[in-house]
């Protein structure tokens, strides 16, 4: 598959690390430099430095063909904004974003982005490795508890 | 009305203090806290509130239910889109605006939904693009949330409507001129009023019309 990942950061390198050694071609789209350490000494991934906000930089990360498009900076807000830049200017199906705002995610999910929330997946896979339940699929993980509400 | 601003910055203190000399009710909400502290000396702290816009639970406390406009001028396009997007979506705000820093933005924002969008890039663009041109339809701003333009024109010897009656000129459907400066002097239009080269016009016009407004007013199709 095609990927194309927003941010190189813990959870966008890990990411291509991971797809490109099961043989998946990733673009990388970065701000900054600096942080493309995290990749190693030899990138495995295509590298494009700019904004993800900038619909010049999507176009040449190759976002209208790719298969799937990850929002992974630690920006929420930038999260959000690209993705729905990727789903609505470039027509891309499959768009994950991360939203650290267990509250902001939830409200965008019902506006119908796959925002995922780390704390809550974190939190329940906790809970369940603590109380040796079976891992569930990650949607029963991605949701706000309801004492979070508005 | 109450209004609520998000972003402490030079526009949103200028704005807070313009719209609490008019007498409306204003809360202007800022995420640093002594940038609020700072605020509230300035304008009095019942109307600075220190928070995160892009959260829930500060837009809770703000009042975005009863708001009935929410303005985000912080300097950070993908943070004034949240604020209005959830203003809009959970809060069911009537009217949001948003400052928008990159123009290559706006339209990205109208996709999306939010109709009013102030971009300083492209006032500024507009008001030196009028400096330079003569010939060209100029926008002056745009009424009923960007569906209707305002432009003005400066009548060139070329174009047709040089010494005809206002009456005689077939204008796209849905335009209307409605003001004229001549030597200085701004004027009321009426069907008998003849156009002469250097006259200024203003007109209103659908946007999806503004192109036929250029044509019949240069001539060209």
């Amino acid at each position: 598959m095609n990927v194309v990942i927003l941010g190189c950061g813990r959870t966008g390198a890990t990411l291509a690390l991971q797809l490109t050694s099961r043989g998946h071609s990733v673009t990388l789209i970065e701000r900054n430099p600096e942080a493309l350490r995290r990749l190693g000494k030899t990138y495995p991934c295509r590298i494009v430095l700019g904004s993800g906000l900038d619909v010049d930089v999507l176009e040449k990360a190759n976002v209208r063909t790719c298969d799937a498009f990850f929002a992974v900076t630690r920006g929420d807000n930038t999260n959000i904004m690209a993705a729905q830049i990727v789903q609505r200017n470039f027509g891309v199906q499959r768009v994950a974003v991360k939203v650290a705002d267990p509250q902001r995610a939830e409200a965008y999910r019902k506006l119908g982005l796959f925002c995922i929330n780390a704390a809550a997946l974190l939190a329940g896979m906790c809970r369940d490795w603590l109380l040796g339940v079976e891992y569930e699929p990650i949607d029963s993980y991605n949701v706000l508890v309801e004492e979070m509400g508005i | 009305m109450y209004l609520i601003l998000v972003g402490g910055g030079n526009v949103g203190l200028q704005l807070a203090k313009r719209l609490i000399a008019r007498g409306h009710e204003v809360l202007l909400l800022e995420k640093d806290a002594r940038m609020a502290q700072k605020l509230g000396n300035h304008l009095g702290d019942e109307y600075v509130m220190h928070g995160d816009g892009c959260e829930i639970h500060s837009q809770k406390a703000a009042g975005f239910s009863r708001a009935d406009v929410v303005v985000a001028v912080t300097g950070e396009d993908e943070d004034n889109l949240v604020v209005c997007q959830l203003a809009k979506e959970v809060w069911k705000v009537k009217r949001v605006v948003a400052r928008v820093n990159d123009p290559n933005h706006e339209q990205i924002f109208r996709d999306i939904g939010i109709d009013d969008t102030v971009s300083a890039t492209g006032i500024i663009f507009s008001l030196i693009d009028q400096q330079i041109s003569s010939d060209e339809l100029i926008p002056v701003g745009h009424l009923h949330r960007g569906h209707v333009e305002v432009v003005e024109s400066i009548l060139s010897h070329r174009s047709p409507w040089v010494n005809k009656a206002v009456r005689d000129i077939a204008l796209p459907s849905g335009t209307f001129l409605v003001y004229l400066v001549r030597d200085g002097n701004g004027m009321n239009i009426s069907g008998d009023t003849v156009l002469t080269a250097g006259d200024m016009l203003v007109a209103l016009v659908p946007v999806a019309r503004a192109e036929e407004l250029r044509a019949a007013l240069l001539d060209k199709d």
